[in-house]
């Protein structure tokens, strides 16, 4: 019986739904994760899909998974390894069993382990359980056909009600967590608005897997509860991935700055889902653009900032390869332009649903010729916000393209998200031409202070002017192939971007102040860099993190900071651009480097394991 | 009447070699622009790369010259950004068609109102000489020492085959002529299509020869205008007339062939069929086709996408993204 369960609380913990790509999986882990937000929870979640979209069912390579963190306190990461896995299937035991901690329990639909499911997923006995090892608990359930009994006077056709077991499992992991399922039926019918037929038989279903679990047919040890501890800010909340962040902060840029968003864009994974965002928002006057290929993304992205937008392109690395002549366009041109970049992993199609880290360089120098380009990175799908809105901050302020870096991880990770108020945002004040500069104007005079050339924006009566690829006379704007001219053109260019570093923020030290090392990171990692660190700090080891988001310029007190530390670990999910990057601006330093170049997330424990290793070498 | 002169128009001294063609376009584009009146600060001229991408360089407006093949791309960005400027995009045949094609055709098939010209040379001048997709079969050039073994795009086919709405064709040195078609193509809402043939004194010289003067244009051409007969000759003694599904050049008064019987252009007709023959034809056995060939309304691209939002502005509840972020479902912390 429920009542004789032991009710353990927790201060944290990891769910992982796991199925076939067209078993609903991500729904169901964004209706837990939402949920368990709404109650004051904290949360962080993960979609590990696979490229396939609809690989043949039941096989290992169409597995997609959807782990959350769910957290008293705060969470910064999706987690590691889970304590509670559904597997709907024995693909997704064989692929994901691994995911699970030792002390944790499987929660798997046994309608689905039939000989012919075995053989799918390549299992070699009838008994998936022992030939796996899986030594954690495992809690069998008649998932799919509970799901049919349930709806078996429904009127829907098998296929329809077979579609709902996702619910099912939703709801006996509701109850297992002691979630209210007025808040899941509340979104399965904004989900469903158009289908309320559908919308019913999914929350029916979800109440039958909640019973089920009440009626002790879930023979499970025991349930949960987190409650919610730590002091959140007070204010509106929502759950927000880093796609739908960085589309935000385009949005909320071009608000402030009084300009028209244009997005020049070509669908590639995982980008396409800020195509998506904006394309739904006209009614903000925003404007989008699916344009015949990568080139012509970022090509009428720069036409769009020539004729005065606050002009952008997303895409991922290989979109990035196609759109650097057109980003070298902007470069010389001194036009505004924010080209995102969602990394996944490489090289040429690489592992597209997958993350990595590994176009950094890519971003600093992949284009001909000297061509200095601000680079930003995000560390979290909230900070997707903050860094979009700077990235465009700094290319229209300081006539420049720029680059946003994320990742695969964050743009489908999410975050519980304090809406922001953008009034306590900065002005964004583009630096047009005003009518007593005529006299004498020429598009390559400069402010002093910053090196910006001010902006004449074509429709402006009494600057017309002409620009291009060819470099030009600092003095006229002439075409000008004089060595001296160049020589001091690509000087400019260059103390230009350098000179941004008076207007970002100084880099920052999280951690133990007298650390013996210093953990260095950028982009995507945060989460995980820093709960290593917290991690280490409780077991008593000083050590400290500066994560960067701002790479090029770095912050002006980089190397202070760096100067600092005995010992320095740079980690990051490539071969070690990063740290390179570093050892060609700090000459001599010292860098310890940790590199893992999976397509998967960190694992905090592994980081503590290294970290410890290089802190007692 | 325009309140503008030529003088308003031109910038600088032109580079090109001497007797390019591209001289005698840029005398007719500032002509035209002169006589349609609109604001030089109201104008972009956005090029590509090749001898006449450096166009913009000698125009009193503003101007864009970008990179290789990308003009139509990035003017087309420019458009929807701010459709009130008029865009004029300048291309080469290496430029528009070939590293271009791409952009060239979608550009076209969007309707985006842009006014594209194509200079057409058939050669590649600017890197001295090398065959480009609109010459001919076997045609020798540097990179084609033994003659070329492909066939060449013929520019108002892939117009038509991409839904083009307008093309029209004149001589760079016809100067009556080509301010005629650009003041249509200006005119013209929607993308533009006008190819222009010049010669490359360099690296193609005579390319156009039986059309060039304007002699060979009274033998060789027609010109062709919307409600008007398509006759032609040095004294207008000939005509055109449908055959079967095909065109025959016809010689009035001869074999009781009257005025009345010559086909009369209509450059509005939505069917492409009649355009891309009168597009297609050349000599000996008949003459080329200058003017306005096809000249069809359509909704633009750039219409089109401001329309739309303006649309969803009534549609929906949120304008401003305050407003967005309440269209979320949220929870609150107290």
């Amino acid at each position: 019986m429920a009542n004789d369960k032991k009710t353990q609380e927790l201060d944290q913990v990891i769910v992982r739904f796991s199925g076939d790509s067209g078993d609903g999986m991500q729904l169901a882990g964004n209706i837990f994760s939402t949920i368990s937000a709404t109650v004051g929870n904290d949360i962080c979640t993960f979609p590990d899909y696979p490229a396939d979209i609809r690989a043949p069912q039941g096989v290992l390579t169409g597995v997609s998974g959807f782990q959350v963190h769910i957290g008293a306190d705060k969470v910064l990461t999706p987690g590691d390894k889970c304590d509670i896995l559904v597997a709907m299937n024995p693909a997704a035991l064989k692929t994901q069993h691994k995911y699970c901690k030792p002390t944790g329990a499987i929660i798997i639909d046994t309608d689905s382990f039939t000989e012919k499911d075995l053989q799918k997923a390549e299992f070699k006995t009838d008994n998936p359980i022992e030939e796996l090892g899986i030594t954690c608990e495992v809690v069998p359930c008649p998932i799919t056909s509970m799901c049919q009994e349930t709806l078996k006077e429904s009127g829907l056709d098998n296929k329809s009600i077979v579609r709902c077991k996702n619910m099912l499992a939703l709801g006996l992991v509701c109850w297992l967590f002691d979630r209210d399922l007025s808040l899941a039926e509340n979104m399965l019918r904004a989900k469903f608005a158009k289908k309320p037929e559908i919308a019913e038989a999914n929350i029916k279903v979800l109440h039958a897997g909640y019973n089920m679990g009440h009626n002790t047919h879930a023979s499970i040890s025991h349930t949960y509860s987190i409650e919610s501890k730590g002091e959140k800010a007070k204010g509106k909340y929502m759950d927000i991935n880093g796609n739908k962040a960085t589309a935000y902060g385009l949005i909320a840029a071009a608000e402030k700055a009084g300009m028209r968003l244009f997005l020049g864009s070509y669908p590639i994974t995982p980008a396409t889902d800020i195509l998506h965002e904006l394309a739904k928002h006209k009614s903000l006057g925003v404007v989008t653009m699916q344009a015949e290929d990568e080139i012509a993304g970022c090509a009428s992205a720069v036409g769009a900032a020539y004729a005065g937008a606050l002009a952008c392109t997303s895409t991922s690395g290989p979109g990035i390869c196609l759109k650097s002549e057109a980003i070298n366009l902007a470069v010389i041109t001194e036009l505004p332009l924010v080209i995102i970049d969602v990394q996944r992993g490489g090289p040429s199609t690489g592992l597209p649903t997958k993350s990595e880290q590994t176009d950094l360089l890519q971003a600093l120098y992949g284009r001909n010729g000297e061509s200095p380009i601000p680079v930003i990175a995000a560390s979290s799908p909230t900070n997707c916000f903050d860094a979009a809105f700077n990235a465009c901050k700094i290319a229209v302020e300081h006539m420049t393209p720029v680059i946003l870096l994320t990742d695969a991880f964050i743009a489908n990770g999410s975050a519980a998200w304090k809406l922001p108020d953008i009034a306590e945002y900065p002005a964004i004040v583009p630096p047009y031409v005003t009518p007593d500069m005529r006299e004498g104007w020429s598009p390559y005079k400069r402010n002093p202070e910053n090196d910006v050339r001010y902006w004449a924006v074509p429709g402006t009566e009494g600057f017309a002017h002409r620009i291009g690829g060819l470099e030009k006379s600092a003095a006229t704007g002439a075409i000008s192939n004089d060595p001296d001219n160049h020589h001091n053109m690509v000087e400019k260019r260059a103390e230009k971007v350098a000179k941004i570093a008076n207007y970002i923020p100084k880099l920052q030290v999280e951690g133990d102040s007298n650390a013996d090392l210093l953990i260095v990171g950028f982009g995507g990692t945060y989460g995980h860099l820093c709960e290593a660190m917290q991690a280490m700090n409780k077991e008593g080891k000083r050590v400290a993190l500066a994560h960067f988001n701002y790479i090029n310029p770095l912050p002006s007190n980089t190397a202070e900071i760096l100067g600092r530390y005995k010992k320095i670990v740079v980690a990051e999910q490539n071969t070690g651009q990063f740290a390179a990057y570093l050892r060609t601006k700090f000459e001599g330093i010292k860098l310890h480097q940790y590199n893992e170049v999976k397509g998967q997330p960190f694992a905090v424990a592994n980081l503590v394991e290294a970290f410890t290793k290089i802190l007692e070498d | 009447m325009s309140e503008y002169t030529v003088q308003d128009y031109k910038f600088g001294q032109p580079r090109w070699c001497p007797g390019c063609g591209d001289h005698s376009f840029l005398g007719a584009l500032h002509k035209a622009m002169s006589e349609i009146g609109i604001a030089p600060h109201n104008i972009a001229v956005i090029s590509g790369i090749g001898c006449s991408s450096r166009l913009p360089y000698y125009m009193n407006t503003y101007g864009f010259h970008t990179i290789h093949g990308r003009a139509a791309a990035i003017a087309t960005g420019a458009k929807i950004a701010n459709p009130d400027l008029t865009i004029w995009q300048i291309s080469g045949d290496g430029d528009g068609l070939a590293i271009g094609g791409n952009h060239f055709i979608h550009a076209v098939r969007r309707n985006i109102d842009l006014n594209m010209i194509l200079l057409n040379n058939r050669i590649y001048g600017l890197t001295k000489g090398q065959y480009s997709p609109t010459s001919a079969r076997g045609f020798v050039s540097k990179s084609s020492p033994y003659g070329t073994v492909e066939d060449p795009f013929r520019p108002a086919e892939l117009c038509f085959g991409a839904r083009g709405r307008f093309f029209a064709r004149c001589v760079a040195t016809d100067m009556a002529a080509a301010v005629g078609c650009l003041k249509a193509a200006a005119q013209h809402k929607g993308a533009s299509v006008v190819e222009v043939l010049q010669n490359c004194v360099i690296f193609n010289n005579g390319t156009y020869d039986s059309i060039y003067t304007k002699e060979g244009r009274s033998k060789n051409a027609i010109y062709l205008e919307h409600g008007k007969p398509m006759i032609f000759g040095e004294n207008r003694e000939y005509g055109l007339m449908q055959e079967g599904f095909g065109l025959k050049v016809v010689k009035i008064g001869e074999n009781g062939v009257s005025e009345q019987d010559i086909l009369v252009h209509d450059a509005h007709c939505k069917d492409t069929t009649l355009h891309l023959k009168l597009a297609l034809m050349e000599g000996p056995d008949f003459p080329v086709a200058l003017g306005v060939i096809r000249d069809v309304e359509d909704v633009t691209y750039n219409d089109a996408v401001h329309a739309q939002v303006e649309e969803v502005k009534e549609q929906k509840k949120y304008h401003s993204f305050a407003e967005l972020l309440e269209t979320n479902e949220t929870w609150e912390i107290k």
